[in-house]
């Protein structure tokens, strides 16, 4: 298990992905923490940035994670649960490590939060908007926000470029577009139509579907300022 | 002889520096030993967090003299580099004073969100050890909200909302505001250098 994360961390780093998230999206639901003995590996293994998701509920799990060399650690449901945990993170170890992961969902024209959403038995309405909860935990101290559009996630058509444009326009730190890479393309646009600093996708590139030196080319063909 | 001290400041992430130096089959000693570091072959001045937090430390360490009379080659990272100027604006905190500059927060625009997260393309300026090999337009990767602006010691320049010295040099001390050891190839490449580098 641990092996196979580490393989994929090397061919990552190796095909120039620019930073990688680790996520444990069945550590909130299952009230347990991630088993972290890997971070350390992985931290030895890369030469670029990586973030850790799922688990963290504590000042304590944070220091732990970042002690191992994570760059930044990424909260979700603990922080709506416990939204006092935001700043306390950027108090201790500076904004620039406290990364919000913020699932949200269309519904009756307004875009909602979710928390729990590792396990669709748990998944519940978090009774937040999610424009709301973008602006809180900007003043909390949040130093990136990573917006999974929850209506695209899996289905592979495309970024949520309304949502992210609206979400860009009251976040003024670095946001990450999350849910709906199908195709090269989807990137392009969401860049373009929603200003967003970074992409994240998993399936596309777990399979090759879209490798990422192609991806990064034709970006950068396109005026996309990015690494190659 | 250590050939390589890290000096201690409390900073939770050393660990991604240790990695990187270890890469390229150097182990350096991380410490708050001013004689281990005044006798070491290089020294590092790494750093995350506030500048205020970090200069107490160095002060309540004993170390600030010691810093400032180093002769061997020494390379600040990120806050580190901030250390090594006069002043941050950031609690408008006193500083070492090696290199000339203060810290200024990084200004907001649009498309420019502050803190400064992610690769950043760079320019040499001026020619230095530190940048063989570098060419203009090699990216590095930057995480911070405040910045040295250019001055006659910059050597390498990137750009937010508004350019800033991405590295200082003066004579011995030089400084990199981005993350060389996770600037993948680049940045292995700036560790390298510095580790060749003799005044």
């Amino acid at each position: 298990m641990v092996g196979d994360i580490l393989d994929l961390a090397a061919r990552y780093r190796d095909e120039g992905a620019d930073e990688l998230v680790f996520y444990d999206i069945t550590a909130s639901p299952d009230d347990r923490t991630v088993d972290r003995s890997w971070v350390s590996r992985v931290s030895r293994l890369l030469d670029i940035p990586f973030c850790v998701a799922g688990g963290i509920k504590s000042i304590a799990d944070a220091e732990d994670v970042l002690n191992k060399g994570a760059d930044k650690i990424s909260i979700n449901s603990p922080a709506l649960a416990n939204p006092d945990l935001i700043g306390q993170l950027a108090t201790r170890f500076g904004t620039q490590c406290v990364v919000i992961g913020i699932d949200s969902k269309t519904q009756d024209g307004d875009w909602l939060v979710y928390q729990y959403t590792g396990d669709p038995e748990k998944t519940q309405a978090a009774q937040r908007r999610t424009l709301d909860w973008v602006r809180e935990v900007q003043e909390r101290g949040a130093g990136e926000i990573v917006l999974n559009c929850m209506n695209q996630d899996g289905v592979r058509q495309g970024y949520d470029c309304t949502q992210l444009a609206a979400v860009r326009a009251v976040c003024d730190i670095p946001l990450i577009a999350s849910g709906g890479a199908g195709a090269r393309e989807h990137f392009l646009s969401v860049f373009e139509e929603a200003h967003v600093d970074g992409a994240l996708a998993a399936s596309v590139f777990h399979s090759a579907e879209i490798p990422i030196p192609q991806l990064k080319h034709y970006l950068a063909e396109n005026q996309v300022e990015i690494r190659l | 002889m250590t050939q390589v001290a890290i000096i201690d400041s409390g900073g939770a992430n050393i660990t991604s520096l240790l990695s990187a130096f270890e890469r390229l089959d150097v182990t350096p000693e991380l410490t708050a030993d001013a004689d281990k570091i005044r006798g070491a072959a290089r020294v590092v001045l790494p750093g995350v967090g506030a500048a205020r937090d970090a200069m107490s430390r160095l002060t309540t360490s004993n170390l600030v003299d010691v810093i400032r009379d180093l002769s061997q080659p020494v390379l600040g990272i990120c806050l580190g580099m901030q250390l090594l100027c006069e002043r941050s604006e950031e609690d408008n905190v006193e500083c070492l004073g090696i290199i000339p500059g203060v810290a200024r927060k990084l200004s907001v625009a649009d498309a420019f969100p502050v803190p400064n997260m992610g690769w950043c393309a760079t320019r040499p300026t001026a020619p230095h050890p530190i940048l063989d090999g570098i060419e203009s337009g090699d990216h590095f990767y930057f995480v911070h909200s405040y910045a040295i602006p250019e001055s006659e010691h910059t050597i390498a320049t990137a750009s937010h909302a508004e350019p800033f010295s991405a590295m200082l040099g003066k004579e011995n001390f030089v400084a990199a505001q981005f993350h060389p050891e996770r600037s993948s190839q680049a940045g292995a490449r700036i560790l390298s250098n510095f580790l060749e580098w003799t005044v």
